[in-house]
């Protein structure tokens, strides 16, 4: 039973960040998978500079992933807005058909 | 919990209870749930599952490499175990930071999230027509001639109220 290090925390975010890539390049249907991956890869950064902040005894890092999850929570209350602005005027929001901005 | 208590208690609120339920009555409203076999990619569209898949092992491995070839400090572990003989707490300890050096900042992250909420009220707002309404301005400003009428009554006729 080894002690869980500064290595271990920045596997963790690793792994969270490429489930994130992941989930956008895999998954073209469903814009809202889209948002779900695009916080995963906010709360992989997030895991990251925590991690740092304690393993190098400064708070600064604590004190941007209190600004990292507040712009993440406005950004998701925007996106899901447009979201439903979206389906409410055209009656989807499959990713494939949202071209009404290809010319 | 390796002493950034206050930061994984406001990131279990923040995310359940604000962000998966945003998702939630998202997709509750949307009614996705009728395109159920069409979430995930389905065959003419199988041709850049491979690419994402192959991006997503270059880049995993790619930070996996970077931290397996990380050289720690060794004093860094050190600090580690000092972190616990503070006599301050972590939220008295960020609060003292937050509200002093970063205070503009902080003021900035309160700008973004009155925006975010105008913005989202303002997009999903919409005028409902047809819909009968309570008008408090017409309530608060009537008289009391428009609704107490005095009639003189005589005996047995009565008196007809609506016509």
């Amino acid at each position: 039973m080894t002690e869980i290090g500064l290595g271990h925390y920045l596997t963790l975010g690793a792994v969270i960040f490429s489930i994130g890539i992941i989930g956008i390049f895999l998954n073209r249907k469903n814009i809202i998978v889209i948002l779900m991956s695009i916080e995963l890869i906010l709360l992989a950064v997030n895991i990251n500079l925590v991690a740092f902040s304690i393993f190098l005894g400064d708070l600064t890092g604590q004190v941007f992933t209190l600004f990292i999850l507040t712009v993440a929570a406005a950004e998701a209350a925007i996106g899901l807005a447009i979201i439903v602005v979206y389906y409410r005027n055209s009656g989807t929001i499959r990713v494939e058909e949202i071209d009404k901005l290809k010319g | 919990m390796i002493g950034a208590e206050f930061l994984g208690m406001i990131m279990l609120i923040v995310y359940v209870g604000a962000v998966a339920v945003l998702f939630l009555f998202v997709v509750m409203m949307l009614n996705v749930a009728q395109q159920k076999n069409q979430w995930f990619a389905s065959q003419e569209s199988s041709s850049h599952i491979p690419v994402g898949l192959i991006i997503s092992t270059i880049i995993f491995f790619e930070l996996i490499i970077v931290i397996g070839g990380w050289k720690y400090k060794p004093d860094l572990f050190d600090l580690n175990n000092s972190v616990n003989n503070f006599s301050v707490s972590n939220t008295h300890s960020l609060g003292q930071v937050l509200y002093t050096d970063y205070i503009h900042v902080f003021q900035l992250s309160g700008m973004i999230l009155l925006v975010a909420m105008i913005g989202a009220i303002v997009l999903t707002f919409r005028k409902r027509t047809g819909v009968k309404t309570q008008s408090y301005v017409k309530q608060i400003s009537r008289e009391r001639s428009e609704g107490v009428q005095v009639l003189d009554v005589e005996t047995n006729k009565g008196v007809k109220i609506d016509d």
